[in-house]
């Protein structure tokens, strides 16, 4: 494109002190480095998550261990389910966002850049508050320092009186800041997607990935704000001596339990609708066939999107609602996974008849698709409200959530990690590296994962710091914990080629996939003005027909 | 400022909520009927000032400062009555009911709704004051106005907030 001899003025090296260079990255409101700013932050609170992960798989390797005290294990798992949620998969989600939907819409910049950056330094200082806690909860003595409520803190373990120092009160605080930088990252996604597209893109020529992001903006404003409104309440209930979960003034427990899930199912779908953007992106480039079925991928998220605000008390069906609640959430529950099921169906459509490249960011696809369809075949055994009074709370619950939030979305996000990390850098990953990640990864991720079910079905409760022998939990627990060392084996290959590849990668230039999106049009990394001259667009496909112009998409759309 | 609206919107229902849901549950005393008293001056303010504040765009957008001006000064007044109002009523709950955060239920579900709302008057409040200097200082020009606007929708959001508000706890809760 015309864009390229400009832009290839600006990648020379920059030859400014490093310390000028960081204080650029500090005030900076460019959404490409706001976006490389969440995706750093996300992995070194990966590294950290998978630490904790660790050091828990590690005390349940065998029967009566020692490895840690109880309350250092319940601080792991509280701050595990927390920090990967919150401070992992959504600001590197949030990242890709900010930094492919200007890219994918042919826009110079998100809407608000100043509240693009807002958003990431409120996010960063919510991680910091939660982390803090390990040096400055320690209110009382001996009364413990990083939070040990478990991620979903139900009352009245968070009360005051089960509760003391300040532990609890660092992670309501580092909620509500973080959920206050994602309500400013939604606002700005919508209204970036809404106001700033490039001539001719309507809003059904737009990239999947930007629709799907459309959505789950949507869904974060409703989302977030019930969490946002419990720790608000929260607060109360701890600073100003109120009542609202506190069941000795007629306060009730359950109320937090239906809030915090109001919020944490929508959260579910918040953080696997941007996992279905990249799959959505990535599977129909590397099978060389547009995506099957457009319309009805953007039709079946918004289903989702709608039905997964009334899904939430299937969370719950264990604390004795009435037959009807659990026979309304049961059938709710079943009825999302048809429109889940039909993007499956579309992905297998497109990728059906295709000629497939089995290259990293396809293959980490294919390993979504597959562990995806077992989540959700779980999730439906558990949607099942008897079947969930046996095997709540049990360690096949996490065995489920676990192949969803690693399974489906670390997997895809692995995915877009090689897929888009030559246009990010300007240079190729290491394809041999890549794929022994996968092969490692996704060994150690079913060795991991699959055979947590099993101590599950067995009846073995989650959350326990140690068991005892002779139930036939131990050789399970020794498998579940063998796979936990593929999968760091895994991830250190995979970041040694994001820091090898830095240094050492050939030139990517700026199409290596010979991709169709706009974002493939400009150079690699692209110039602070992403487009020389503002892209106009015919068809859902731009760069092919730039391409082929003999034979160009827009004229069957 | 559509989506921040939706966001609020979603903050405030599960305020109400939870205040409906604890209706009746406190264990001792005092309960909404005994101490309670309709707001109906400091309403009549509130809503008033939703129409100030559409004269004030109006007129902006029409290119009439001076008008601007008046009318923005007016539904700041409205509003500090509002807020006012609110204060005395806490104080008087507060010193001669005995009514706190820790009494009860109620208060604990009274202060949060109420507060979460005069909280959100209360920034309304400082963005208008804000205004009002700045067209004082003449910095305010008729390009404004879609700025203006836009944050006009935030306080219409606040009025509409306290019909709800209103409705609840001194209607219904009663």
């Amino acid at each position: 494109m015309s864009s390229e001899s400009i832009a290839l003025s600006t990648v020379g090296r920059d030859a400014r002190p490093i310390g000028e260079r960081l204080h650029d990255w500090v005030i900076t409101v460019d959404h490409k480095k706001l976006g490389i700013l969440y995706i750093v932050y996300g992995l070194i609170f990966l590294v950290i998550g998978g630490i904790e992960a660790t050091i828990m798989r590690i005390q349940l390797i065998v029967p009566h261990n020692h490895f840690v005290s109880p309350e250092v294990f319940n601080r792991m798992f509280t701050m595990h389910g927390t920090t990967m949620i919150f401070f992992v998969v959504m600001p590197i989600l949030f990242g890709f966002g900010t930094y492919l939907i200007p890219l994918m819409i042919g826009a110079r910049d998100m809407a608000f850049p100043r509240l693009n950056a807002f958003s990431f330094w409120m996010t960063t200082f919510g991680g910091v508050l939660l982390y803090f806690s390990f040096v400055g909860g320690n209110g009382l003595y001996g009364a413990g320092n990083a939070p040990d409520v478990g991620w979903f803190a139900y009352a009245p373990l968070t009360a005051r009186a089960f509760s003391p120092g300040h532990s609890t009160d660092f992670w309501t605080l580092a909620l509500l800041v973080s959920g206050v930088g994602s309500i400013g990252t939604a606002v700005n996604f919508i209204a970036t997607i809404l106001c700033m597209r490039c001539p001719g893109m309507t809003l059904g020529k737009m990239p999947l990935l930007v629709w799907l992001n459309l959505i789950m903006g949507g869904m974060l404003i409703l989302a977030i704000s019930p969490l946002t409104a419990a720790q608000i309440m929260l607060s109360i209930d701890r600073y100003l001596g109120g009542h609202f979960f506190d069941t000795q003034a007629g306060g009730s427990a359950a109320l937090w339990m239906h809030f915090f899930w109001i919020f944490g199912h929508p959260e579910v779908y918040i953080l696997v609708v941007p996992a279905f953007a990249f799959a959505s992106e990535i599977i129909p480039v590397f099978s060389r066939k547009p995506i099957f079925g457009y319309p009805v991928m953007v039709a079946a998220t918004i289903c989702i999107g709608f039905i997964s605000f009334s899904v939430w008390a299937h969370h719950m069906f264990t604390i004795g609602m009435s037959s009807y609640g659990n026979t309304f959430f049961t059938v709710t529950s079943m009825i999302i996974a048809v429109p889940t099921g039909i993007k499956i169906f579309n992905w297998l459509g497109t990728m059906w008849g295709g000629k497939i490249h089995f290259k990293a960011p396809m293959l980490f696809c294919i390993g979504f698709l597959f562990q995806f369809l077992i989540a959700g075949l779980t999730g439906i055994m558990l949607a099942t409200s008897p079947f969930d009074w046996q095997l709540g709370n049990s360690y096949f619950v996490v065995a489920h959530f676990h192949y969803v939030i690693a399974g489906a979305i670390l997997f895809t996000i692995f995915g877009a990690f090689y897929y888009w990390y030559p246009k990010v850098s300007g240079r190729m990953y290491n394809e041999t590296l890549a794929q022994w990640h996968f092969w490692l990864f996704i060994i150690g991720f079913h060795l991991t994962f699959d055979f947590m079910h099993i101590p599950g079905i067995l009846g073995m409760p989650r959350r326990i710091y140690t068991y005892e022998p002779g139930r036939g939990w131990e050789i399970w627990n020794l498998i579940v914990t063998i796979g936990v060392f593929f999968q760091i084996a895994g991830v250190l290959a995979f970041v040694t080629n994001l820091l090898w590849s830095l240094w050492k990668g050939e030139t990517a230039g700026s199409d290596p996939w010979d991709a169709w999106t706009l974002e493939w049009s400009t150079s690699s990394p692209p110039p602070d003005y992403n487009f020389a001259a503002t892209p106009v667009v015919r068809s859902r496909r731009p760069l092919w027909d730039l391409k082929h112009p003999e034979d160009p998409d827009w004229k069957y759309e | 400022m559509y989506a921040l609206i939706a966001a609020e919107s979603a903050i405030f229902t599960i305020f109400v909520v939870a205040y409906i849901f604890y209706l009746g549950k406190s264990v001792s005393g005092p309960t909404p009927a005994d101490v309670l008293e309709l707001p109906i001056f400091s309403t009549v303010c509130l809503l008033s000032s939703s129409l100030t504040i559409h004269l004030a765009v109006r007129a902006l957008r029409q290119a009439k400062v001076g008008a601007f001006g008046l009318w923005w000064f007016l539904t700041l007044t409205l509003g500090t009555i509002f807020l006012v109002s609110t204060g005395r009523e806490w104080q008087h709950l507060i010193y001669d009911k005995g009514l706190t955060v820790s009494t009860n239920l109620f208060g604990t579900t009274y202060y949060s709704l109420v507060g979460l709302h005069a909280f959100h008057v209360t920034v309304g409040l400082l963005a208008i004051a804000l205004t009002m200097i700045l067209t004082l200082l003449r910095k305010v020009k008729p390009e404004h106005s879609e700025r203006v606007e836009v944050f006009s929708l935030y306080w219409h959001f606040v009025d509409v907030v306290w019909v709800i508000v209103f409705t609840v706890v001194y209607v219904i809760g009663r």
